[in-house]
Formats: structure tokens, sequence, C-alpha cells
């Protein structure tokens, strides 16, 4: 199918401007007080290419993303804000604007407020023709992915890969049959997955988006508490795990999407028997977006989302679609049963995924070995334990560096999620005559640091 | 040992409940009560605090939340964390 580059795709898609758009602190928002703060914004935007937006509250995200549409923005959606990353974006984007809660403020940046000082009511809504759509070919964001070089590797996203990628896979999910439902999702909408399947399907589907972003159990219970119809819980395995084992009673659910890492078969299992809704996954990437889903209960295999083919040479899987630029090496090893259909079978050796977010060691490797003091350095994945996550673990020949000095040069680089726990600092790595670090042998070494 | 700041008694049940839940290398004692949980300090992350709250709510019959206005103050340190898992016991 060829899609003419003329074309243009709605930004919501929401039955009138009256019909319920969000539920946020507490209060209804409609499409058009939406709509109007859209407009506003785009109006108190400066001129400037692109948009770094770093509102937590997701209704805040949403106008940002309508404005910056609206005003041709790009939004650049960075794995993290480490005080590197931000250093980093604002070097490789001059002028970079950046979008906030109300009053947050970071250092050195030109920041917006991205909703209106005196409320949603405080506006006057849009004019009649307020029907936002883009052209398919509009650069509508730029998400990141950790480069092994240290640089944070753009993904261009036009705004038709992005509608037509939620698109397929709310097609797939039978979201349609839900209605106007109501969404609460524990994922950060900076992150793909949450941009994808918090804002972008509730934009696209015409879901009624929960602004809060809960974390602990009895939040999860209090947001979807807040919604008044169906209701859909976005998650990660992390998050269902902590909600299952910590047994808080629930509001009646209609449907539970899963994303960030694989769901262990009998997590998925429990999670529908207790929860009292079907669990699905998605399947994806930054580099792709949303590529197959599965209802984890019920099957190990992955079904391509509609448009979306794999196939295998010796480099490895490569997926390609009708909405994506070329083709992509996913980094998973894949067993595929047909062009659409395939098990997963973990990552491939140099991947690391910690409650939902990737990373490559050798990435983490070479920020590691670039703080100064630093001799020789290596991470590695230890022994995965019974329960909790499993962290990241280093040794490190650093004569001259403490633990903390070590840490706090690395919280300013990688994400605080892969630092490493245990630390540990030796004499030297136990390199084998060709150079390279078994994993045996590191292990051993972790275990027991002055055994050679 | 003179620089360290004294734990109370729930602090140290607190701190000791933090250290084996997550199995820090940290000795409980040691843990400076007013000292940030995340980022510096201790080092823990949204990951790592969403494991304390399922053990504090095991331990203590509690159930944490974040999403009011006490949001930022609990999580500040032990003692802030503590102090608010104490009022939530005696209520």
């Amino acid at each position: 199918m060829t899609i003419l580059s003329t074309s243009r795709l709605p930004l919501l898609r929401h039955g009138s401007p009256d019909a319920l758009f969000a539920w946020h602190d507490g209060r209804p928002v409609t499409v058009r007080a939406y709509l109007a703060a859209v407009h506003d914004l785009a109006r108190r935007l400066p001129d400037g290419a692109y948009l770094l937006n770093l509102c937590g509250d997701r209704l805040g995200f949403a106008v940002g993303l309508g404005a910056a549409l609206l005003r041709r923005q790009i939004s650049l959606h960075p794995p993290n804000d480490t005080p590197d990353t931000l250093r980093q974006l604002e070097e490789g984007y001059p002028g970079l604007i950046c979008l906030t809660d109300a009053g947050v403020r970071y250092p050195g940046m030109a920041c917006v407020d991205a909703l209106p000082r005196d409320g949603l009511d405080s506006l006057t809504a849009p004019p009649e023709d307020a029907d936002l759509a883009f052209p398919a070919d509009q650069v509508a964001a730029i998400a990141f992915t950790s480069g092994s070089t240290g640089r944070p590797m753009p993904q261009v996203k036009s705004w038709g890969t992005l509608v037509r990628s939620v698109h397929g896979a709310g097609t797939a999910l039978g979201i349609a049959r839900l209605g106007p439902a109501g969404l609460v999702g524990t994922v950060p909408h900076q992150h793909m997955y949450g941009l994808e399947s918090v804002i972008l399907l509730a934009l696209q589907h015409g879901l009624v988006l929960h602004g809060g972003r809960p974390l602990f159990p009895a939040d999860i219970a209090a947001s979807l508490d807040d919604l008044p119809g169906r209701r859909i819980l976005v998650t990660t395995p992390v998050h269902l795990q902590a909600l299952l084992a910590d047994g808080t009673a629930l509001p009646p659910l209609d449907f539970i999407l899963c994303a960030t890492a694989p769901l262990a078969p009998q997590l998925a299992i429990d999670a529908e028997a207790k929860l009292g809704a079907p669990l699905h996954e998605i399947y994806g990437c930054s580099e792709t977006g949303q590529l197959a889903v599965r209802r984890t209960s019920a099957t190990a295999e992955w079904l391509c989302i509609d448009g979306i083919r794999l196939r295998q040479d010796e480099q490895g899987t490569w997926a390609s679609g009708d909405f994506l630029d070329g083709e992509t090496l996913l980094a998973d090893v894949i067993e595929l049963k047909s062009d659409t259909r395939f098990v997963l079978h973990g990552r491939s050796a140099d991947q690391v995924n910690i409650a939902g977010k990737r990373s490559s060691l050798a990435f983490l490797n070479h920020h590691l070995n670039s703080v100064e003091g630093v001799k020789d350095g290596v991470f590695f994945m230890p022994r995965e334990g019974e329960s909790g996550t499993t962290r990241l673990a280093a040794l490190v020949v650093a004569p001259g560096l403490t633990a903390e000095t070590l840490l706090a040069h690395l919280r300013e680089r990688i994400d605080p999620i892969f630092l490493p726990r245990p630390l540990q600092f030796v004499d030297a790595l136990p390199r084998n005559p060709t150079g390279k670090l078994p994993r045996e042998a590191l292990l051993r070494m972790l275990d027991d640091p002055r055994r050679e | 040992m003179s620089d360290l700041k004294a734990l109370s008694p729930t602090e140290l049940d607190l701190a000791t409940l933090i250290v084996n839940t997550l199995t820090l290398e940290a000795d409980p004692e040691s843990i400076d009560p007013d000292a940030p949980l995340y980022g510096e300090g201790l080092g823990l992350d949204s990951i790592d605090i969403l494991e304390v709250a399922l053990a504090v709510s095991k331990t203590y019959g509690v159930k944490l939340r974040a999403d009011d206005e006490n949001n930022t103050k609990i999580f500040t340190s032990l003692r802030t964390l503590n102090d608010h898992i104490q009022q939530l016991k005696a209520a």
C-alpha cells in the first residue's frame, strides 16, 4: 500500500468536542478544553525547531504533543533526563525549548509551562475549524536509543508512522470494542512504549486519558477508581508483579496491556485470574515502534500487527513495514514461524533490559571506561535472582577512585537503573589470553574478588 | 562511630528492611537517617522504591501512596519515610 505524502491524519479520534478527553487532577477535561489548551500553548511557544517535552503530567504532555505538531516543531524523546543527556541534546539541537510541568525549571534551558497558569477554564474554546490533522510525512518526534559509542542515536518518527503503528496495534488488540474506555498508565510517556500505548493509543482510539502516572499499587487503584466507565491498565512486568504481590483490590478492569520486557506466562495467567481482565502484550523497540501482540495466557507466539513483516538472514531478524522506513535489525533472538508469527528467545548477548529500559553493555562499558581514573572496567549481568529486579554488576580497576566518586560520574552519564550494584574494585580484570572476559570468570571474581 | 547519627529503633527496623529487601551492601546502622534515599545517598530509584513499598506493606500492613502532596516529602530520607509509616500505622 502506498500512502500519498499529502494525506493528513487527525490528532485525535474522539466522538465530539464534548466527549471526555482526560481525567486530570480529579476533574474531567473535554476534547474542546484539550484543543483550547493545544492552541493556547502553540501561541505561547517561542520559535524554534525542536521541543523537549519533559512534562510528567500526561495532559500537559499531550497538550505539548499537539502544540508541537501545530507549530511544526519536532518533539525530542530522550531515554532519560540525566544532566549529560540534556547537555548533549542542547549541543545537538541549538535553541531547544523545554516544555515542563507548572513551575519546573531546568537550569540553563529555555523552559515553558505546558498548561496555562490560570487553569484550563481560563481559555476560550478554539474556532469551529479546530479539527486538527497533520501531514503523514511531517516529522513529529525523535526518539533516542543508546548507541554503543556513548551518544544517543536519533530515530526520526513521522506523524504517519506513529499514528499507523498505534492504529495497527489498537486494531490487533481490539481496542475499538471497549468504546470510550478510560486509560491508566504506569509507564513514563517519554519512553516510546509510553508515548505509543498511553498517549497515542488514547488520542487515536478516543479513550479517556488519566493524567496521573501512578507507581504504587494503592495509587494505581485510586487512579482507576477515578474513571467512570470501562478501564484499561497499561503497565510493565515490574509494575504488574508488584501489583499482584501487594494484593491491593482494584476496581473492575476490562483490558490490561503490558510491555517493555516479555512477561512470564504464569504471571500473565495470575494477572488475568486476579484482575479479571484479558492481558495482552506488545512487542516493539524504539527503532520500529510497536511490531507485534499476543495474549500471553493463550499463546507464546507473537502476531505481527497489520503491515509489519519479518525476515531472517545470517545477521539476525529484520523488521519492515508499510509505515516504516527501510528495515531494522532487531536486538532479540527470534524464531520465525511465518513472516508474521514468531517466538521470542531472549535478547542478543550485548543487550540488557532492566525494568523495561534497554541499553547495551557496549554503551555502558564505553561510559565506564571514559571516567577519569578508570584503568579498566566491565559491566555484566550477574546470575538473575529469585525475586525482584536483577541489576548489573561491574568490576573496575581504578586505584585512585572511591565508589562514591565513580558512581557520581556514572550518574551524570547513564540512566540510574543501569548503575552497578554491586560495584567491585579489583586489581585486574580476569582477561583470558585473547583479552576477552569470559562470563564465568567475571562471575567467579564477583563472588570472591581476591581470587584470580 | 561517634560521627554516625543514631537511628531510633523504628528507623533501624526500616533501614534493616530496606537493606534486606534490596540486598544493599550498606550496614543498616550506618545509614544517615537524613540522607536522600533517591539518587545520591542510598542511590535508590523508582524500582527500588516499589520493592520497598511492597515490603513495607507486608511488614507494617500499611499502603504507601505517592500521588498526593507528600509525593516528594515522604521519600526525602529514611527519617521522613519512617515518620510517614508510623503516622499511617497510628491512623
